[in-house]
């Protein structure tokens, strides 16, 4: 029997009064890393909403680990841990109330992997939510969807608003949780480092659509900056591949998408001097994505 | 197991040629001896925290330069006929680059680059 795929999204699309989601295709398989990027209003918490089941798309398909969403949804949530960040915790409760609300929810609760987890957040079970700094309760509402050991982790940027040592202490357990073969993440996050760090695969969101999405590796390997000396002034080559062209006197920068050995050759062939081709940081990658993205949408 | 790579936020190189160069040391310096089993791609990834895919490619390149021998579904190890020295030759090499690179970007000539290493030999 093949093992479904983690998520599975087929054509969806969603008409909010001043937001459209278009095509949207997105999938990847049980035991991986699946990052979003995008910035504000992309429409990343829209997907990751659609995919757990609180948002129901106007056309297309959602299945979740071989459930079809809405109508598997039962199934299907069972499954899934959900974390975003306006979830609400009870105020005037503790983590331990919400850790025995949890628990007699789902079966599948780990009461030893959840001490570790407190101990490896530096939280203490007593302590009420009210005097909880931000990180804290990031932490408390991971603890609550780990501790339930689902198959599949759904986290709308975790590492948000978290200090360098907190966003370690999150990223490490995300990995932790990685070592079962089955477990898979998807995740969103504006930190393209986290993003680059632990990804498998890398979405790229902007208006609504998605602009790339493939395996990390090629994702960071298709980019990279030329940089070229045109003594001669000569007309830059017509390549589709190049998404941005910054020019100084002489002296140009190019950065293309989807690079190969025949481009070098492209840029010498019409007369202009490669100095240095150099690999992109998913940031850089961002930036010129969603600068190439307006110009195209202008 | 802790296999302690640390893994550098300065370093240019993408994050999977680091992996290599790691495990090319232990190797280099004798603490991982041929036919030592590595740990698995999973075991690694989640260890030192990095996406596995990358992983897998550094073990896919290593495997392509002949440093390890993978089994499909066993696992890898570390190639029997070692060459020590090829390692060391790459590591030389390596620096080298990065020196005439360096020297480049300074607008040091050739033959004052070679002057300079001359001093370290």
């Amino acid at each position: 029997m093949n093992t479904p795929l983690a998520v599975e999204c087929k054509g969806i699309t969603k008409q909010y009064p001043h937001f459209q989601m278009k095509i949207v295709d997105l999938s990847f398989e049980q035991g991986t890393v699946m990052g979003l990027v995008g910035p504000n209003g992309a429409g990343k918490s829209t997907i990751l909403r659609m995919i757990v089941g609180l948002v129901v798309p106007d056309s297309g398909s959602v299945s979740v680990l071989g459930y079809f969403m809405p109508g598997e949804q039962i199934a299907a949530k069972r499954n899934i841990g959900f974390v975003s960040e306006d979830m609400r915790l009870y105020e005037s409760e503790t983590i331990a109330f919400h850790m025995d609300f949890i628990k007699s929810i789902f079966d599948s609760w780990d009461d030893e992997y959840a001490k570790t987890l407190l101990r490896r957040f530096d939280l203490t079970k007593e302590q009420k939510i009210k005097g909880m700094s931000h990180g804290q309760r990031v932490k408390a509402t991971l603890l609550l969807a780990l501790a339930r050991r689902p198959k599949l982790l759904v986290f709308d940027e975790p590492t948000t608003g978290l200090d360098p040592a907190a966003r370690k202490e999150v990223l490490d357990e995300m990995m932790n949780a990685m070592q079962d073969e089955t477990r898979s993440i998807l995740f969103s996050s504006h930190n393209t480092l986290d993003v680059e760090q632990i990804s498998d695969y890398i979405t790229f969101i902007y208006d609504g659509q998605i602009i790339e999405s493939r395996d990390k590796e090629e994702f960071l390997d298709g980019w990279r900056r030329l940089r070229l000396t045109n003594m001669q002034n000569h007309q830059l080559p017509d390549l589709t591949n190049i998404r941005e062209v910054q020019q100084s006197g002489k002296l140009y920068s190019v950065t293309v998408n989807n690079y190969n050995d025949s481009i070098r050759q492209q840029f010498t062939k019409s007369g202009l001097f490669v100095d240095t081709i150099e690999r992109l940081t998913l940031e850089e990658i961002f930036l010129s994505n969603v600068k190439y993205a307006k110009q195209e949408t202008a | 197991m802790d296999y302690n790579f640390v893994l550098s936020q300065t370093d240019k190189r993408p994050m999977y040629q680091q992996i290599m160069e790691q495990i090319k040391q232990r190797i280099a310096v004798g603490d991982w001896p041929p036919n030592t089993l590595l740990p698995s791609i999973r075991e690694l990834a989640t260890e030192i925290k990095v996406s596995i895919i990358t992983v897998k490619r550094a073990y896919r390149e290593l495997e392509r330069d002949g440093v390890i021998t993978t089994q499909q579904g066993k696992g890898s190890w570390v190639s029997q006929s070692q060459d020590l020295n090829k390692l060391q030759d790459e590591k030389l090499k390596q620096h080298l680059e990065q020196a005439g690179k360096l020297a480049k970007s300074l607008g040091i000539p050739e033959d004052e680059l070679l002057d300079m290493i001359k001093k370290y030999t």
